[in-house]
């Protein structure tokens, strides 16, 4: 049986992919190399990292208001994450997932970075508000 | 939780307006209903952020497509403005910024202007457009523009990022959620100061400070302990980077802004001039060549033109290490005239209209220019820049000119 998380009913579709987990926060024009696909900003816990088809799995939305047209952009170039989870957000990320189309969740009970774990697969479910990692059962 | 609609609602998003209006509304209802709103509310302004850098070409092609229907499907609704460019025309080549770059910015100039936006390329419309009155609901597409109309002015706008900026123009209204709510006014944190910040690049350390102990868009700091009004730069850089370290969208200075704040959160956090010293040294790099040095994030108000103008005066900047200045095509026209751009330029600095360096390709900028050491009076600016491979050094305007003429960090 997989886990189930169940948060605020988020934005876009349903998918399903492996997580990048960090407890720390993000912007699209602060922290990401977007033409390399990496986190870019030397201070951020996942700096070097590749998060391209990746379900980035984080705290809170933070910074500019950048990140609400970058996502689109980043999503025709073919280099972007498969979907968000936070902690909570801010307007802009929802405004960027919706301008996109791409899946957001936020608002669980708990701290949504201590309960996945970076490698975990999961399912998004924002039309219903539901997170599943499929390949634990604890 | 499902928006309330009005028949004009319901009919715009039914198409009857056209598909400009059409999208912008199933925008607006996407966001509003993630966010819980019940309705929409009338905005009175909007301003849009469309820099090219961060458009890129899907961004583009989405603003030309909207804006090649009729006049009256695609005509903003509010008076709209918009944030800085990617890129000023006047001075992109001595920048090192491309032709395919220009060329990008032409278009989206084009689009934007067929849906009727006014071009004021500036984050501080707040000191030089249009200030906002107290309860008025705007839809505004800047974070620092968003931090300092809540709080000094008592206003009322979320973070509208470009599209949902676009979208309240065409509508006319925004979701009600957010910083619309009394609720959300209250104070969530409070904070107490010990120490006066110095100058501008303290101000600015202080909110960074702030914004990085609150963290989180839904925190709204309460700030006592300030004796004397701060003054509009001031505050500019003190919001500007409280929403930067923190996203913060309001704060609360009692005797200073204007609305009442409901209750006093415990415990407070006192922050006196260690903590300030400490925010401003973790940035230091004393005795390092220094290759740009840079005042805008905010663009300078004409105060601070004429502020920079008279500590530059009679000296020259080092061969190797580049000055730029950014401000608004407004206050351009007013330092033009006032003889100031003439005496910064005297300098060997460059002074740009209607950008605002970091939404200017800055990581080509570094590519193209060897550009690495960046120094400033913005704490806002150090916080955005290290993302694009800068190292940043964070210091007053004197400190900034002193090494801009030495060419190495003072």
């Amino acid at each position: 049986m997989p886990i189930v998380l169940h948060c605020h009913k988020g934005i876009g579709p349903a998918v399903t992919g492996t997580a990048l987990v960090a407890r720390d926060n993000f912007s699209a024009r602060y922290d990401l190399d977007r033409k390399a696909g990496t986190f870019s900003r030397p201070t951020h816990q996942l700096a070097g990292q590749s998060y391209a088809g990746r379900i980035l799995v984080l705290n809170e939305a933070k910074g500019g208001v950048a990140t609400a047209w970058m996502l689109r952009d980043m999503k025709e170039r073919g280099i972007v994450p498969l979907a968000f989870i936070f902690n909570r957000v801010n307007p802009i990320l929802a405004q960027g997932a919706a301008f996109a189309g791409m899946a957001l969740v936020d608002r669980f009970l708990g701290d949504v970075t201590d309960l996945i774990r970076t490698g975990d697969r999961l399912r998004v479910d924002p039309g219903r508000g539901v997170v599943e990692i499929l390949d634990r059962d604890r | 939780m499902t928006i309330r609609l009005t028949d004009e609602e319901m009919a715009m998003r039914g198409g009857a307006f056209g598909e400009p209006r059409r999208w912008a509304i199933e925008h607006q209802i996407a966001v509003g209903e993630f966010f819980d709103a019940t309705d929409l509310v009338p905005v009175s302004q909007a301003h849009i952020m469309a820099d090219t850098e961060s458009l890129g070409p899907a961004g583009i092609g989405f603003l030309e497509s909207l804006a090649a229907r009729s006049e009256a499907e695609r005509r903003v609704r509010v008076p709209t403005l918009t944030d800085p460019r990617g890129l000023d025309v006047a001075v992109y080549k001595r920048l090192g910024q491309s032709e395919a770059m220009r060329a990008l910015e032409a278009r989206a100039i084009a689009a934007l202007r067929a849906f009727g936006v006014l071009m004021t390329d500036t984050c501080i419309n707040y000191q030089t457009i249009m200030p906002p009155t107290r309860g008025e609901h705007l839809a505004m597409g800047d974070t620092g523009v968003v931090i300092y109309s809540n709080s000094v002015f008592g206003a009322r706008s979320n973070f509208e990022g470009g599209p949902s900026a676009l979208a309240a123009a065409l509508t006319g209204r925004t979701p009600r959620y957010g910083y619309h709510l009394d609720e959300c006014r209250r104070p969530t944190r409070r904070f107490r100061l010990d120490a006066r910040p110095r100058d501008l690049s303290e101000w600015g350390a202080l909110g960074g400070i702030i914004g990085q102990a609150c963290g989180s868009y839904w925190e709204v700091p309460l700030i006592e302990g300030i004796a004397e009004a701060p003054g509009s730069d001031a505050l500019k850089h003190f919001g500007a980077a409280m929403a930067s370290f923190g996203s913060v969208a309001l704060f609360h200075m009692p005797g200073i802004t204007p609305e009442p704040a409901e209750g006093r959160p415990q415990p407070s956090h006192t922050i006196g001039r260690d903590e300030i010293e400490a925010f401003v040294a973790a940035y230091g790099a004393t005795g390092d060549k220094v290759d740009i040095v840079v005042f805008a994030a905010p663009q300078l108000s004409l105060v601070e033109m004429a502020a920079l103008a008279d500590a530059l005066d009679g000296r020259h900047v080092h061969q190797e290490t580049t000055l730029l200045v950014t401000t608004s095509p407004e206050v351009k026209h007013a330092a033009d005239r006032m003889g100031l751009t003439r005496r910064i330029e005297e300098t060997g600095a460059i002074v740009a209209a209607g950008i605002c360096f970091y939404q200017s390709y800055a990581g080509e900028l570094a590519e193209a220019n060897g550009w690495k050491r960046l120094m400033t009076n913005s704490a806002k600016l150090v916080n955005i820049i290290g993302g694009y491979g800068y190292r940043p050094t964070l210091a007053s305007l004197e400190r900034c000119i002193a090494s801009a003429v030495a060419g190495r960090v003072v």
